[in-house]
């Protein structure tokens, strides 16, 4: 092996760190338009799944427009906000706020059943990192008509399967409220009983990632318990 | 001309970088190499092909890079060049996918972080292609690649078929009615230690085909 000077050395290294940072930045910026635009349409796409429409990438957005028409923004006391997007809004810099001050986004739709439907955006902490998903609710504002979730790097095939069919299907039909209060849904080591409203069951293997479902669910959308029992029909 | 480019592009001498790997120079079994991300990615044969074809591509492209500028490396930071390649390619590949194959990117998001740690990218890198032609280097990637996979692969259809009844995520058990008979999914298949044991019993299956692995006493 031949031998190198120390400055050699230098100028390898520094020529090296120069070539890969200026390779680096010039993908990020000349890809970010792109990326950004795939995670707008990922975002539409969850929504849809939360309703039941299943999109690929292509017909998200036409879809998107079909079924969800209408978007809001609440108060922490439930009462509408004025001239902000729901969309734009990133949650978990709301919840970085304090409660008083946070934007809670509500999405309005009707899929093809003609059904009144409500989407509550979530996220909270899994094992590895965020995860996040939608949950809809039917016009009685109780009754659970279709959730979706994702990860952001849960531990593939255990913590990764809150992102399943398997495990979304099982909470359709679920109830939030036991009469006037706010119960929320359990999701359960060992497994629910059948026929009960309020309890799913939790991944094996994926202890961790169940409960921050569960702490997610909980925590975000009690923050909407005012609307919810206001507009219950 | 020199002797160099009288070697055909697949000798025989080539064709044995490739297929060494897959069998008696294996990096898991033989070398013992990559073991982390052989026990978290092999709980579902989806993600463990995944990660098969991205430590395949990033391996034999790394290896290409470092071989053309092996003369040009000094010795004394060349485990730091090496570094620097193999993190610049993963996230270079991160951020096209992220741009090109949002659905594909998704379905890897941890595993890229996992292909800049995985031990078989340095060891090919320091062991083969700092002393090596590009294109040797190649085939010597796309052949540890394969090894690494193939292991990942047979391990991630046991652990899926005996923990979750499913092959490719499709429910084999179920559909062969196996269940009604008492059947139940072996839930120690989904935890890491299972890993561990079916690549053990892989080494013992491959050692007792193949005596000259047995180390001497």
């Amino acid at each position: 092996m031949k031998e190198f000077s120390n400055k050699y050395i230098f100028i390898f290294s520094a020529v090296m760190v120069i070539a890969v940072a200026t390779l680096l930045s010039l993908a990020a910026t000349l890809l970010q338009p792109r990326q950004q635009k795939n995670l707008e349409i990922e975002k539409k796409k969850s929504m849809l799944e939360s309703i039941g429409i299943p999109s690929i990438h292509e017909t998200t957005e036409v879809l998107y427009d079909k079924y969800i028409k209408e978007s809001f923004v609440l108060n922490s006391k439930g009462e509408i906000v004025d001239g902000i997007d729901a969309f734009k809004i990133v949650l978990n810099i709301e919840q970085k706020k304090p409660l008083e001050q946070q934007y809670l986004p509500v999405f309005n739709a009707t899929p093809d059943d003609g059904e009144k439907i409500i989407i509550l955006p979530v996220e909270g902490k899994g094992l590895w990192g965020p995860i996040y998903g939608y949950v809809s609710l039917k016009s009685d504002m109780n009754t659970i008509y279709g959730v979706t979730f994702d990860h952001k790097g849960e531990t593939p095939g255990l913590g990764a399967e809150i992102n399943t069919t398997p495990f979304e299907s099982m909470f359709n039909g679920k109830k939030l409220y036991e009469a006037d209060k706010f119960v929320s849904i359990g999701v359960l080591k060992g497994g629910s009983k059948s026929g009960d409203p309020h309890n799913v069951d939790a991944i094996s293997g994926g202890t961790i990632t169940s409960k921050g479902l569960e702490k997610m669910l909980l925590d975000c959308i009690v923050k909407y318990n005012d609307y919810l029992l206001k507009n219950r029909n | 001309m020199s002797n160099q480019e009288k070697e055909p592009m697949f000798s025989a001498k080539n064709l044995k970088l490739f297929t060494a790997p897959l069998g008696r120079d294996n990096p898991i079994t033989v070398q013992v190499l990559g073991i982390c991300s052989a026990l978290a990615v092999t709980v579902k044969l989806k993600p463990a092909i995944v990660m098969a074809l991205s430590v395949t591509i990033v391996v034999a492209v790394s290896n290409v890079v470092i071989a053309a500028m092996r003369k040009y490396i000094p010795d004394r930071i060349r485990i730091i060049v090496q570094l620097v390649v193999i993190a610049t390619m993963v996230i270079l590949v991160d951020q096209f996918l992220k741009a090109y194959a949002f659905d594909v990117s998704k379905q890897l998001s941890v595993f890229v972080g996992l292909i800049i740690t995985n031990c078989i990218l340095m060891g090919r890198l320091e062991a083969f292609a700092m002393a090596n032609k590009p294109w040797p280097s190649f085939i010597d990637g796309l052949g540890n690649g394969a090894g690494y996979g193939i292991i990942l692969i047979i391990v991630a259809f046991f652990r899926e078929l005996l923990g979750s009844g499913t092959i490719y995520g499709y429910p084999v058990m179920q559909k062969i009615g196996i269940y009604s008979t008492g059947y139940e999914n072996n839930g120690m298949m989904i935890l890491p230690p299972m890993a561990l044991i079916a690549v053990g019993l892989i080494i013992w299956f491959q050692r007792s085909r193949n005596r000259s692995l047995i180390e001497k006493k």
